[in-house]
């Protein structure tokens, strides 16, 4: 079934069709119409499920992993600060394995309240052993959200997932979505450590310096093997609807000299500057970062790069520019743009392009160097 | 008489201080509520109580949650139980810092929702697990690690914020009675939704006296009226037994006070400020139940 | 590709009104994003909303610069915005106004979306409803067809008389 729907609406209705037992949230913007039209999708009795109005985001990711302790399927939305406001408890879900849903509406932070799109609150939330993903349109939102909760609720991953999709720039954008019939593509949810009266055991307790280590090694286990869970989850989808989705998306990569690395929204249009690009006879070619984590294994050593960064380390550099960097031995040139929903068109893309420097940073609209 | 189960959920190994009077009570607790339990724990002395991974001295399910989260992870687990159609007694046991202090706004919000569970706050009023700050529960002039010559300000009386969200059942209790307390616990998990038992639970290291006094202090602090026993039940109050004679004839609040090391330094003015609260609180309630709320 | 911006002020229905021409076009075989620029604006500030149609899958996500048509739901905001800022060489404008309006070297096209909205009653809070209206102008302008625009009108709206205020629209705009 075809539609025209908002990023919010797309994640909405891909959570109707995975049918949880538990929602729990707090409302954020722009994240906000997520849950009114769960809470909507409940009321209309379309979905059979558990809402829980929570009274902040750090009790809406507790409820959440309490239900899902007991092996209920659950889910939640936020957005930049609901999302720092549940760190603590983040790291908490992915240490106590429950496989938890979550999309993140990507915002920026206060202070300078700012409603618009950026990426630092979900970069913030890398080392909490969450799989992240970032959607580029509505319909990518939708199929991911769909993806989300086979990948989490493997066996083989039993970590929490969040997706990520732009405020504003994408949770409030229409565009034409393809409704699916999901059929038996996300399995029914059993969590093999689910709370069990019949055998009492003890979840996180205290743990000795001579024990925890092995659960976090057991996480970075179980994120590794992700990566096979992610490649077999998308190769089904595309099997069975026809969308095809990997790690990175490319467009005219294969013969560009030059290739714009970009996540969410900002990977999309990136693909129009390209096209601009080629008529003025410069080959360059898009890549767009879908996968946050696991990290993409990237195979750019030598390649000329320049990635536009929507969220920043400071002191250190852009996320994506210095991940880039890491894991693949590449020099990119680094333009620090969109912060804050700062507005960047496919001309300014084409621009970073042609004014690039390789291994310099540029901060988009910063007159002075930074 | 009621009959109290021989069939133990708490192990004879827990990691609790010798003369500790929560882990007595959860003792009791556990026997209340039976088998088709699941304890959540925030951070409290109880996390270390129930011993150290990979071993436990529960025979329930005890599911450890971040300080701040204990009564919003109930509330996942009391949704999910009730979606399942399944009888589950969710119960938190948190000690006072994860109730009245950082654990308020989740309490709250859950009592506010009329979350289908109980909570238990053992109050043994002071950061016990990391060796006895001042807490929010911490009463007027009693000394801690961070308040050194004896705390300043008067305990918070988290009994009359519960009470402001209308639950149907609460009650105070005390670890030195532990049959009101088993009576309690059986019928506060009777009644749907939110439920709130405030436990005081005297602390040998904490409040500074020999490990063998905890029932003794726990009776003394009854006995002066220091803490009085209670259960509210849809509304209406009740006197529990013990706290009967109390609220007629107290004995003097010093007995409670001078057998404790960690009110050495109250000051005179002090003891008559707790004195006139307790005076205070006995008038509020003789004058509730001589006028019972409408 | 066609590009459309709309001018209105918070809470006049500039948001709705992109959704339900996006929705139109959508189900005229077209593909089409609507988009909101929101500000921190309140209730009576100037906004604006872009829509943008297309025979491919539209990948721009930044903001309408050079618009094919222009929007305007409310005249006052005139004083305080440039609503020709960027609009084509011959770029049209549709205003909602009872009277004709000049502006030179653009064809100006005038409904009344508040009188229409006020002779059907069709007043939410104290304001008219000029979206539903507006897309029975739109579609008398050929941007999509009136069939569609109703279509998408009756999957938001349950009340019959938007129905009824977009067809008068329809009628009323002069080509
Ligand atoms: S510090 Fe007090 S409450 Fe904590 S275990 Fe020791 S005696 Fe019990």
């Amino acid at each position: 079934m075809h539609l025209i729907a908002t990023g919010n609406k797309g994640v909405a209705e891909a959570v109707l069709q995975a049918q949880p037992d538990v929602v729990a949230a707090y409302p954020i913007t722009p994240q906000t119409e997520i849950v009114e039209q769960i809470a909507a999708f409940i009321s209309e009795k379309r979905l059979d499920c558990q809402y829980i109005p929570v009274e902040s985001e750090h009790s809406a990711m507790a409820a959440c992993i309490g239900a899902s302790a007991t092996g209920a399927r659950t889910f939640t939305a936020t957005s930049s600060h609901g999302l720092l406001y549940m760190h603590e408890m983040l790291h908490w879900a992915a240490g106590a394995r429950v496989p938890v849903v979550m999309a993140n509406v990507n915002r920026a932070l206060g202070p300078g309240w700012n409603v618009w799109a950026e990426h630092t609150d979900a970069f913030s939330q890398r080392d909490t052993g969450w799989l992240q993903v970032f959607a580029s349109t509505v319909q990518e939102v939708y199929d991911t959200m769909l993806m989300a909760f086979r990948i989490a609720e493997d066996e083989k991953v039993l970590l929490p997932m969040m997706v990520n999709l732009d405020g504003f720039s994408l949770s409030h954008t229409m565009q034409p979505m393809e409704k699916i019939e999901t059929g038996t593509f996300i399995p029914p949810f059993s969590l093999p450590h689910a709370i069990d009266t019949l055998h009492p055991v003890a979840y996180g307790p205290l743990t000795g310096p001579d024990e925890y280590f092995r659960f976090r090694a057991d996480m970075e286990r179980s994120m590794r093997s992700s990566r096979l869970v992610i490649r077999d989850t998308e190769a089904e989808f595309a099997r069975l609807f026809g969308r095809t989705y990997r790690e990175t998306e490319e467009y005219q990569v294969e013969d560009a000299d030059v290739l714009l690395v970009a996540m969410g929204t900002f990977g999309k249009e990136a693909e129009v500057a390209v096209d601009k690009l080629r008529k003025e006879g410069i080959k360059a070619g898009s890549l767009r970062v879908r996968w946050f984590r696991p990290f993409p294994r990237l195979d750019l050593a030598g390649r000329d790069i320049v990635v536009i960064d929507r969220g920043y380390s400071f002191g250190f550099g852009g996320v994506l520019s210095m991940s880039i960097r890491a894991t693949s031995r590449a020099e990119p040139y680094s333009v620090i743009a969109g912060l804050g929903g700062q507005e960047v068109t496919y001309h300014d893309m084409a621009d970073f392009v042609r004014d690039r420097k390789p291994g310099k940073e540029y901060w988009f609209g910063v007159k002075d160097d930074v | 008489m009621t009959e109290i189960p021989k069939e133990e959920f708490i192990l004879k190994c827990t990691s609790a201080c010798a003369g500790c009077s929560s882990s007595l009570s959860l003792r009791y607790v556990l026997k209340a509520a039976g088998p088709e339990t699941v304890l959540v724990i925030p951070a409290c002395c109880t996390s270390v109580i129930q011993g150290v991974y990979p071993r436990t001295a529960l025979r329930v399910p005890v599911y450890n949650i971040a300080f701040a989260a204990a009564a919003a992870c109930a509330s996942g687990m009391s949704a999910s139980y009730q979606k399942k159609g399944m009888k589950m007694n969710v119960i938190v046991y948190a000690g006072d810092g994860g109730t009245v202090d950082i654990g308020l706004q989740a309490l709250s919000g859950a009592f506010e929702r009329e979350t289908h569970f109980l909570h238990i706050c053992y109050d043994n009023e002071a950061y016990g697990n990391t060796g006895m700050q001042r807490s929010g529960s911490t009463p007027l002039g009693a000394i801690t690690s961070t308040t050194p010559s004896g705390k300043i300000h008067p305990k918070k009386d988290i009994d009359q914020i519960v009470e402001a969200h209308r639950p149907p059942y609460m009650a105070t209790a005390c670890s030195a009675y532990p049959l009101d307390l088993f009576q309690k616990v059986k019928t506060a998990l009777s009644i749907e939704g939110s439920k709130f038992i405030h436990l005081l639970s005297p602390c040998p290291p904490g409040w500074r006296y020999p490990t063998e006094k905890s029932i003794e202090v726990g009776k003394l602090a009854v006995k002066t009226g220091a803490w009085i026993l209670w259960e509210r039940e849809h509304g209406s109050l009740r006197i529990s037994g013990p706290s009967r004679a109390a609220m007629k004839t107290p004995l003097p609040l010093e007995e409670y006070l001078k057998i404790q090391g960690r009110f050495q330094a109250i000051t005179l003015e002090q003891v008559q400020e707790l004195q006139h609260s307790i005076t205070r609180t006995m008038e509020r309630i003789r004058c509730e139940l001589e006028k019972p709320c409408t | 590709m066609y590009e459309i911006r709309i001018h209105s002020r918070g809470g006049q229905g500039g948001v709705t009104a992109a959704r339900l021409l996006a929705d139109a076009a959508f189900r005229g075989g077209k593909y089409a994003t609507a988009s909101p620029f929101y500000g921190a604006e309140r209730r009576g500030a100037p906004v604006v909303d872009f829509v943008r149609i297309n025979d491919r899958p539209i990948r721009i996500y930044s903001q309408i610069e050079h618009p094919d048509l222009v929007v305007v739901l409310d005249p006052s905001i005139m004083d305080a915005v440039d609503i020709l800022q960027g609009l084509k060489k011959g770029g049209s404008i549709v205003i909602n106004s009872p009277k004709p309006l000049e502006i030179p070297r653009h064809p100006v096209f005038h409904v009344d979306l508040t009188g229409i909205a006020i002779a059907q009653n069709l007043v939410v809070a104290g304001s008219p409803v000029l979206d539903t209206p507006l897309l029975g102008a739109l579609a008398k302008m050929g941007f999509v067809s009136l069939d569609a625009a109703l279509a998408a009108i009756r999957d938001m709206f349950s009340d019959e008389r938007n129905i009824k205020a977009a067809e008068i629209a329809f009628r009323e705009l002069n080509l």
